[in-house]
């Protein structure tokens, strides 16, 4: 176990308002929509912690919150009540300490894959070298080798939502935050990029969350699944993975323990990601 | 076939260097290549115009109708080749207009976009306004405008770019609003500044729409012009118009129309191959790729 968890034991009234122990900490948030219609609860009560380094995915329901959560964890949307803390400091304001992958590539049709890749140097500021030599890394790893000067509507689906996440890695961002980010791509496609995923995951050390609508995915991926439930979007549980660190894909299918924590979801999740 | 001799040699490995089995690089077309494109994608319109032409030609031949109401063709051209320097004189002071219009009209518009998208406030306080300059008759208030500058460029110029900075503004607008929010949320992530994510994502991504807006634009500031100068003029196409009506002299009448309706073209035809310089990425400028011969 890694070894951050001890601080999962510590009394909540005993922990320090900072906690440095915890890359991503949500503390009894809510998050509630106006619009002219109605409101609408997106996310009650939620409380949750991911130590640094960790792979979490969670799962749920379309439309229980998990979209918004993320949000929350990058302070690209304030709680209504609770509070999101990053790496131990209060989210106010979005942060740039964060890589973000959404389902949509979101590349700018303007730019080479390798230009879209370098627009997060841009942004920052980066030493061009430093930036140049990160991306052809980061190109390579991701088997992107060929493409880097092809525009993103010459990519397949793939190799864009790679571009999407060479771009968010760029920056060695301490923590990944990933919204459906395979959801659009074929089954196969899908099983590569997870995968590439798990490897480059170890390779970097970064704390992942993950948004998927895969229980597969889920179990290959991560360290620990969060279940949601449909809204207001609660957390169902969360469960440990217990499979070893290295996870080929194949043999890992096979586990009696990939069995069982798929099993475990799907009861805990119900019909309704069934319907989805 | 290059790439048939290059599987065969299947036992030597590949330099880490080389693109995947099966990618060719391709150098990016010059300058001169994308001319000769444009070119070739664009004379069809060229032999429409020659056939109006010869219809042209064919009803005066034919004399449907009294030379003094529609002359020929031939006696168009004579209208101008007979005093060209007239012709030239008067065409150079209307394009130096309409361009002139145009290029203020645009940096009016895309200033104005630029500012209400940012500020919603000045979007709504200014918008009903722009709306009211765009809906009133520019005939109608060009006299008063001759009355404030006189009759020089100044009225001319006004007109033309009130005509034409509309379609660029609601462009414009349209295109700045249009950007993926999740680009913008990326961006803010990115820990972009206000001014970096303009430049970097929301102004490239509005320019289809502009030129869209600029073409329409181009159109409308001749006709700018050509008001102003109904208005009160010594010089311009629509000066030469009007001398020809009062003459009823139809040949130099319909010299002046073509030579006006030539100018609203060339300054889309412009504007076009503008677009086509600075969106070569954009949908509606590329094509699909093609398959080819090995
Ligand atoms: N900006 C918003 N305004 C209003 N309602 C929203 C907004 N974003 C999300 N919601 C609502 O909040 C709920 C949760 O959304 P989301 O986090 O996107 O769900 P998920 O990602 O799990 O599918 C949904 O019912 C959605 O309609
Ligand atoms: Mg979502």
């Amino acid at each position: 176990m890694p070894p951050g968890s001890t601080a999962e034991r510590v009394a909540p009234m005993e922990r320090p308002l900072t906690d440095p122990g915890h890359a991503v900490e949500l503390d009894e948030v809510a998050v509630r929509f106006r619009t002219k219609r109605k409101d609408v609860t997106a996310l009650q009560d939620v409380t949750l912690r991911v130590r640094p380094g960790e792979f979490v995915a969670i799962v749920g329901p379309s439309g229980c919150g998990k979209s918004t959560l993320l949000k929350l964890a990058s302070g690209l949307l304030a709680p209504s009540s609770g509070t999101a803390r990053l790496l131990g400091e209060e989210v106010t304001a979005p942060r740039p300490d964060v890589g973000y992958v959404f389902q949509k590539a979101a590349l700018l049709e303007w730019r080479s894959a390798r230009k879209n890749i370098l627009l997060q140097a841009e942004m920052r500021r980066m030493p061009a070298r430093q930036a140049r030599e990160r991306a052809d890394e980061l190109i390579a790893m991701t088997g992107l080798t060929g493409f880097e000067d092809a525009y993103p509507h010459e990519l397949s689906g793939g190799m864009q939502q790679r571009v999407a996440l060479c771009r968010a890695l760029l920056h060695r961002p301490p923590v990944l935050l990933m919204d459906e980010p395979f959801g659009a791509l074929d089954a196969l496609t899908r099983e590569q990029m997870n995968v590439e995923l798990r490897r480059i995951w170890q390779e970097t050390g970064t704390t992942v969350l993950l948004v998927t609508h895969s229980i597969a995915e889920a179990v290959y991926l991560a360290d620990r699944v969060v279940m949601m439930t449909a809204r207001p979007g609660t957390v169902a549980g969360v469960i440990e993975i217990g499979l070893p660190a290295d996870r080929d894909y194949g043999t890992t299918m096979a586990e009696p323990e990939f069995a069982r924590a798929t099993r475990h979801i799907r009861d805990h999740l119900g019909a309704a990601v069934a319907a989805d | 076939m290059v790439t048939h001799s290059q599987s065969e040699r299947a036992g030597s490995a590949p330099s880490p260097a080389s693109p995947p089995d099966g990618v060719v690089e391709r150098s990016r077309p010059g300058l001169g290549e994308r001319l000769a494109g444009f070119a070739e994608r664009s004379w069809r319109p060229f032999v429409l115009l020659a056939a109006i032409v010869v219809a042209w030609w064919a009803v005066t031949a034919a004399e449907l109708v009294e030379p003094y109401l529609v002359p020929s063709p031939g006696d168009t051209f004579d209208a101008i080749a007979s005093r060209p320097e007239y012709f030239w004189e008067h065409t150079w002071t209307t394009g130096y207009e309409t361009l002139l219009g145009f290029v203020i009209a645009a940096a009016i518009g895309v200033f104005a976009a630029v500012v209400m998208v940012n500020s919603p406030t000045v979007e709504k306080t200014l918008y009903p306004l722009l709306l009211f300059a765009q809906v009133i008759p520019k005939i109608a208030i060009a006299p008063l405008f001759v009355v404030w500058l006189g009759f020089g460029l100044g009225p001319k110029i006004v007109v033309a770019v009130l005509m034409a900075f509309f379609p660029v503004v609601i462009s414009m607008v349209t295109g700045l609003k249009s950007v993926d929010p999740e680009m913008l949320q990326l961006s803010a992530t990115m820990g972009a500044k206000r001014g970096q994510t303009f430049w970097k994502i929301r102004f490239p991504a509005s320019l289809p729409h502009l030129f869209s807006g600029l073409k329409v634009a181009a159109t409308m500031a001749v006709t700018g012009a050509v008001v102003g100068e109904f208005v009160g003029a010594d010089a311009g196409l629509g000066f030469v118009i009007l001398q020809a009506n009062g003459n009823l002299d139809t040949p130099v009448l319909f010299a002046g129309l073509l030579i006006m309706s030539l100018l609203g073209v060339l300054l889309f035809v412009l504007v076009e191959w503008l677009e086509y310089l600075v969106l070569p990425w954009h949908a509606s400028r590329r094509g699909e790729g093609t398959t080819t011969n090995l």
